[in-house]
């Protein structure tokens, strides 16, 4: 039976788990189109069926029948590489979000806090190669700031993390979860939040930080020799990282799967957890709608020269305090 | 970076994200067009008509100023002798063939203008897609029947 618990348990899982992610980009893009409409004081798609919530079966149905075109100046292996090595981490990286009381999404792995920056690590990697085997000047140029971007905002943001990790004392998501935390503590963390979104934001490529693909500089960056379904990859990772990475601040600032009842009801517990992950989306799209991007300089200066520091001094207090409250 | 300036660049951040959530409650002022009328000012050039009066006879009586005015050469006038039993028009003349080309038309309104009898006007009527190249040549009876356009006319 050993077999069952560690190959067809996890699969079934993992299998489940890309369904509910795929399904939810699907949605999110509604969401973020009808939001973003509202925020325009429009109504958004509201065509395909019932409030527009066809609308993302159409968009699939649409990206699937598109003609597959593959420029003749690409590198071909690493251009066909490109979309998945994007869509896998943002994926994976759920494998250790606790979904309800001492349930994680895929693994508990106690090593959760490393794995999450591993994965947002190479998470740069599907879209630099993309940039790269375009052979596209646009596209390079796209690439290169995401690089640059994407390395800058995963310091103050590893930072961030460390210091949540020596508040907790723990390398697991799951135990950081369960274990329980003082008033001060909460405090002390949400006050990292907004700083810690703002790396999110850069993280993701989210606006006001998508500069990777600015559409009146760079004709899309990175993604201007895709199209069809392979385009639809990289948005797909987007979308997911976006959800990826709500779920991670639900799980380290907001409490994850916690909420009235959910100790003795598990099931209440992946509801909590969807509840809190939609709230945070709302504050990505709020965000996009409100904020217009910043220059490249700037938006480099501001990481280097006040996240990062800022980041060191969090981390120093949030040591000192550990070590002197706890 | 100075602690005055993330201040005031933190504060500006949360007026933008302030207006945006303002504007998100409320109502959107999209015209679902098909399915709602569309606010259309009194004087709007829209379909051409051909107006009758009151007792059921044709304006037009069939001079072809409006063909010498049309700028686009998107209107053809056919003239007739009016049948003194049975009159189509109150003059001598009535118009046997009338037809304005939409795809030449540019609404400028010349026609209105030039018309004696003020037969010839520009409606509301501003939907007028077709499939056919030769349905967006009016003939007289359509001119003459003009539909009713969804529109509200509202105060210049």
């Amino acid at each position: 039976m050993d077999w069952l618990q560690v190959l067809v348990f996890p699969a079934i899982r993992a299998l489940i788990l890309i369904f509910v992610l795929l399904t939810g980009f699907a949605y999110l893009t509604w969401y973020e189109r009808k939001l973003l409409a509202r925020f325009q004081v429009r109504y958004g798609p509201n065509r395909a069926g019932k409030f527009g919530l066809l609308q993302p079966a159409a968009d699939a149905v649409k990206a699937f029948f598109k003609e597959e075109i593959i420029p003749n100046h690409v590198d071909k292996p690493v251009y066909l590489l490109a979309p998945a090595l994007a869509l896998v981490p943002a994926l994976i990286i759920w494998a250790v979000i606790p979904i309800a009381k001492g349930t994680p999404a895929i693994a508990d792995v106690n090593i959760g806090f490393l794995w999450i920056l591993a994965v947002a690590g190479i998470e740069s990697y599907g879209i630099i190669l993309a940039g790269w085997s375009s052979n596209n000047n646009y596209s390079l140029l796209g690439a290169l700031r995401s690089s640059a971007q994407m390395v800058s905002y995963e310091l103050p943001l590893g930072l961030f993390l460390v210091s949540i990790l020596i508040l907790a004392g723990s390398f697991s998501l799951v135990d950081l979860v369960e274990s329980s935390r003082q008033w001060w503590e909460w405090i002390w963390l949400w006050l990292a939040f907004p700083f810690f979104f703002i790396c999110i934001l850069a993280e993701t490529n989210r606006s006001p930080f998508d500069l990777p693909e600015t559409e009146n500089e760079l004709v899309a960056g990175f993604q201007t020799e895709y199209g069809g379904m392979k385009f639809a990859l990289f948005f797909i990772a987007e979308y997911v990282n976006m959800i990826s990475m709500s779920a991670i601040m639900a799980t380290l600032f907001f409490g994850g799967w916690r909420g009235p009842f959910a100790e003795q009801y598990i099931w209440l517990g992946p509801i909590y957890l969807f509840i809190k992950v939609v709230v945070l989306l709302f504050l990505f799209i709020w965000v996009r709608a409100s904020i217009g991007r910043p220059r490249y300089d700037q938006l480099m200066k501001f990481c280097w020269q006040f996240m990062l520091p800022l980041g060191l001094v969090y981390v120093s207090i949030s040591a000192v305090l550990a070590v002197f409250l706890k | 970076m100075e602690l005055g300036d993330f201040l005031k660049g933190a504060t500006e951040i949360g007026k933008a994200m302030g207006v945006t959530l303002k504007h998100l409650r409320q109502k959107p002022v999209t015209v679902e067009f098909p399915y709602e009328e569309i606010p259309i000012y009194p004087r709007f050039r829209g379909r051409h008509e051909l107006r009758r009066y009151a007792n059921g006879l044709e304006r037009c009586i069939g001079c072809s100023l409006c063909e010498a005015a049309c700028p686009t050469e998107a209107i053809y006038v056919e003239a007739a002798e009016n049948d003194a039993e049975a009159p189509l028009s109150p003059g001598e003349r009535y118009a046997k063939v009338y037809e304005v080309n939409l795809l030449r038309c540019v609404f400028c309104g010349d026609c209105e203008e030039a018309c004696p009898t003020e037969a010839i006007v520009l409606g509301h009527d501003f939907a007028m897609a077709n499939y056919e190249r030769k349905d967006f040549v009016l003939t007289k009876e359509q001119l003459l029947n003009p539909g009713m356009p969804k529109v509200i006319i509202r105060p210049e």
